[in-house]
């Protein structure tokens, strides 16, 4: 766990990202390569009219930030984030009307990269929604030594 | 022999069919997302807006705003390409309201080449394989330069069946 003074300034932080907060996305949990990150449904988030399931960017969108988040509280601390690919697999449709949450883990991060895998579930949390798989771009600052 | 159909007759079938669909979806709407309609070719258009930044010192756009953008061209792009054989055929009719049957994501690989500025993106699809269940489908993103792409994606499809409907 991190201090919770860390935790509070990482919800500021990706609270306050435009596009995360046009989703409603709110952080549960965050610290040491790890990020939990939930999305309330929204009948505005649809994909697919006929069924009423969230569109498959939307989780795309999750992912994305939830994976950021991760990289940024490795305990490496980088200065910066971007994503360099992003892979999703769609395991099956999100139930409508259930919000989604993802957890997030970066597992390794060499000098100036960090691989991440993260997994999507809905109320269901046996059976997840979706994974991904990413590369991010690991920012050190220019003071801090490379480990 | 018959004489051929009025152009403006038939650009009107045609696009009130595209507005028909990408209005059913109302994550097109949420992003802003429209399309530019040449023959049956598709440019996706997303106007810059401020939602839609995720880095705020740089107003750089959000990957997930750009994830999306390129899902929403993928999935519209082989939607329209099966409507728009059925449209040709005349085995659809716009006027008649029907719910699009839209393709499912199996899997979605976004490739991010350099950060999207604050500026309109565009993208268009490219359908490399499409069978009766499955499609792979590449997309294209730019802002400025069509040459210096911002962003790519290729993207595995299940396709709606008659069943399914």
């Amino acid at each position: 766990m991190a201090a919770p003074d860390r935790t509070k300034a990482a919800r500021q932080f990706i609270e306050a990202i435009p596009f995360s907060q046009a989703l409603s996305m709110k952080l549960d949990e965050i610290g040491e390569g790890q990020a939990t990150i939930s999305m309330p449904y929204d009948a505005e988030l649809v994909g697919d009219p006929a069924s009423g399931v969230i569109h498959g960017g939307a989780v795309s969108a999750l992912m994305d930030t939830c994976g950021g988040a991760a990289v940024m509280s490795h305990p490496d601390m980088p200065v910066a984030t971007a994503t360099i690919d992003l892979r999703i697999d769609y395991m099956r449709a999100a139930k409508p009307g259930q919000s989604i949450r993802a957890e997030a883990a970066c597992y390794h991060v060499t000098r100036s990269v960090a691989f991440v895998r993260a997994t999507a579930f809905d109320e269901d949390a046996d059976n997840p929604v979706a994974t991904a798989t990413g590369a991010f771009t690991f920012q050190r600052s220019s003071n801090g030594g490379t480990s | 022999m018959k004489a051929p159909e009025p152009v403006q007759v038939i650009k009107t079938r045609r696009d009130a069919l595209l507005s028909q669909l990408t209005s059913a979806v109302p994550y097109i709407g949420f992003l802003g997302i429209e399309f530019d309609r040449r023959g049956d070719e598709l440019t996706a258009v997303l106007p810059f807006k401020p939602t839609l930044v995720g880095n705020p010192a740089l107003q750089a756009l959000h990957g997930g705003a750009t994830a999306s953008f390129l899902e929403v061209a993928a999935v519209i792009e082989l939607t329209w390409a099966t409507l728009w054989a059925d449209l040709e055929t005349g085995k659809i009719d716009p006027e008649t309201n029907v719910t699009p049957r839209i393709p499912k994501t199996i899997d979605f690989t976004v490739d991010y080449l350099r950060s999207g500025l604050p500026r309109d993106a565009y993208a268009r699809a490219r359908i490399n394989r499409s069978g009766r269940r499955y499609a792979s489908v590449h997309v294209e993103a730019w802002q400025d330069n069509r040459t210096r792409l911002f962003a790519q994606a290729t993207g595995h499809f299940l396709m709606p069946t008659i069943q399914d409907t």
